[in-house]
């Protein structure tokens, strides 16, 4: 009786704990329909080709004009100065971390880094505007301080977090025999790390590296605040840029329901979506592959 | 025992009712939402005329004109403020919806080209401002200036402060691409007194002393010029309803329009109507 009665307790939380589980696919499904039904409209009324080699971004003139070219390039533009900052950032945090620290420096120094991806965006933002900003205007003698660099700065700082724990993570899978099996024939600490150590984590390091970068194209308040918005195809990294985030975040408040525009904002949405779901799965995939190689199965 | 119990309950209940005062009869609700240039005169009025009325209850959100619009269309508010006009779109959209989109002017927007405040030049006439934003003047010199490069500071397209001043101030023509978003008036407020070659607009309201305003045409960007109609650079303001306002709506809007109504709207920087 008593064991019947937990069995079908059991059952229940079986069900609830599924039912919780699949509920995030549905949002995802929903998500997506959402996109793809307010999106698409947009390709008719504009075409396709149109809309993303389009180098102009006129949506509410009387002769509107949806090019969104300039502003993938913007959000390329200020992922990639990004990387180039969270990379060495967060590969050289988690090298030294893992390595190099001693175990107090290490309890300590870790949760910091973490720490810096729990601030809000938005903070990081007004950082950006505030103090960021008025400092390269006048480093670097630009007519204004809100430029794509400055994006890919702050962005660098926010994505160094999920780059600099997920690498950590990757080495600290290492097993401990590679590094003695290392030694065992001779080889100094730097081979070691060079030659078995980041070779064995390297596609765990690969996919930090990419949810590093579906972070930063996918970041919104940050780069709307700080890249300063001017929707032109980038020639320096010192220029005002407009990523695709901002441009959904700064007109879909007061853009008619149901026009034209509405939906060119929709499908910028989805393209973004698009790029975010490749980067996730390449990022996934290596994952895996880099579980399989340490012999850990799935 | 019973007994004892009910009064108790019935002592609690009178002590809470007791304690929330007028709140606890608060029957009627007004929602307002729309446009975050309206915002400051929805909330101090709301807050006002909510200590005169203590069975009235309203809530202000932004979102945006066309937001504000929107929600009148949809019925999701009582008011829906806008610092544009309702579009025939718009209107349309809500005969469909069987919802007659009624305009109330209820303040009066002048809008000022602000500059840094430590540029020399003191005012532009409407062509040069223009020129500035189609991108055919880009230096300062051009407009008796320091010989420095113009950074031209636009509103996100679809805000009714960009679409004033677009009509207003430009004919209708394109912004140069390369002009810089920011998508409030507090931001652009932000990097003009940051950047000292920067042109911006702004809702009078929310001039500062961190920013110059410049005279347009030779008039100041003054609350007396934009009443007496020699700035050109203004716009009403509209409190948007389901038909003509009704009930509590109706004693709301009444309230903005009253001389207590406007002399909030003055004191958050905008211009009464009359």
């Amino acid at each position: 009786m008593k064991a019947n009665a937990r069995r079908i307790k059991e059952r229940i939380y079986k069900y609830i704990f599924s039912a919780l589980a699949f509920a995030s696919l549905l949002f995802l499904v929903g998500i997506t329909i959402t996109l793809f039904v307010e999106g698409t409209p947009l390709f008719k009324e504009v075409g396709f080709f149109k809309f993303l080699g389009g180098t102009l971004w006129y949506p509410t003139h009387s002769e509107p004009e949806y090019g969104i070219l300039p502003l993938i390039m913007g959000s390329i533009w200020v992922t990639a100065g990004a990387v180039a900052i969270c990379v060495p950032l967060g590969v050289g945090s988690a090298l030294f971390i893992n390595e190099l620290a001693s175990r107090r420096t290490r309890a300590f120094l870790k949760p910091f880094i973490e720490l810096l991806a729990g601030i809000p965006s938005i903070v990081y933002g007004f950082f950006g505007i505030v103090i960021v900003a008025p400092l390269i205007q006048d480093l670097l003698n630009l007519p204004v301080g809100l430029t794509a660099f400055t994006g890919s700065l702050i962005l660098g700082i926010m994505a160094t977090p999920t780059v600099c724990s997920i690498s950590e993570d990757a080495l600290n899978f290492v097993p401990k025999e590679f590094r003695e099996a290392s030694f065992a024939v001779g080889a100094n600490r730097w081979q070691t790390l060079t030659r078995v150590v980041i070779p064995a984590a390297a596609s765990g390091i690969s996919a930090s590296i990419i949810l590093g970068m579906s972070r930063a194209v996918g970041e919104t308040m940050t780069v709307l605040m700080v890249t300063g918005g001017a929707a032109v195809m980038p020639k320096t990294f010192f220029q005002p840029v407009r990523p695709m985030t901002a441009t959904i975040a700064a007109e879909m408040g007061e853009t008619v329901m149901g026009s034209t525009h509405y939906h060119s904002l929709f499908a910028i949405g989805l393209i973004l979506f698009l790029i975010t779901l490749v980067f996730n799965i390449v990022a996934e995939l290596i994952s895996r592959r880099f579980r399989l190689k340490l012999g850990l199965g799935r | 025992m019973k007994n004892k119990l009910f009064l108790k309950v019935m002592a609690a209940v009178t002590g809470i009712a007791l304690l929330s005062g007028g709140y606890a009869f608060a029957a009627k609700n007004i929602t307002i939402k729309g446009s975050t240039t309206l915002l400051p005169i929805a909330q101090a009025c709301a807050e006002a005329f909510m200590n005169q009325h203590l069975d009235v209850d309203i809530s202000v959100q932004g979102g945006g004109s066309g937001v504000g619009i929107a929600s009148i269309i949809d019925d999701t508010a009582d008011i829906g403020d806008a610092s544009r006009p309702a579009k025939d779109k718009e209107i349309a959209k809500g005969k469909e919806n069987g919802v007659d989109v009624y305009e109330n002017v209820v303040a009066l927007d002048g809008i000022a080209v602000i500059i840094h405040p430590g540029n020399p030049v003191t005012g532009l006439t409407n062509d040069q401002i223009k020129d500035i934003y189609t991108g055919k003047i880009s230096n300062w010199k051009e407009v008796g200036g320091n010989d420095a490069k113009i950074v031209v500071v636009s509103r996100d397209s679809s805000s009714g402060t960009f679409e004033t001043f677009n009509k207003l101030a430009l004919d209708d023509e394109k912004v140069r691409p390369d002009a810089l978003l920011q998508a409030s008036n507090q931001a652009v407020a932000m990097t003009i007194s940051r950047t000292k070659g920067a042109i911006g607009y702004i809702g009078m309201g929310y001039l500062s002393d961190a920013v110059k305003g410049v005279e347009v045409n030779g008039i100041s960007p003054t609350k007396e010029n934009v009443i007496d109609g020699s700035y050109i650079l203004a716009r009403k303001l509209f409190m948007y309803t389901n038909g003509k306002p009704k009930g509590a709506t109706a004693d709301f809007i009444l309230f903005v329009l009253s001389d207590d109504g406007q002399k909030i709207v003055e004191k958050e920087g905008f211009v009464p109507i009359k």
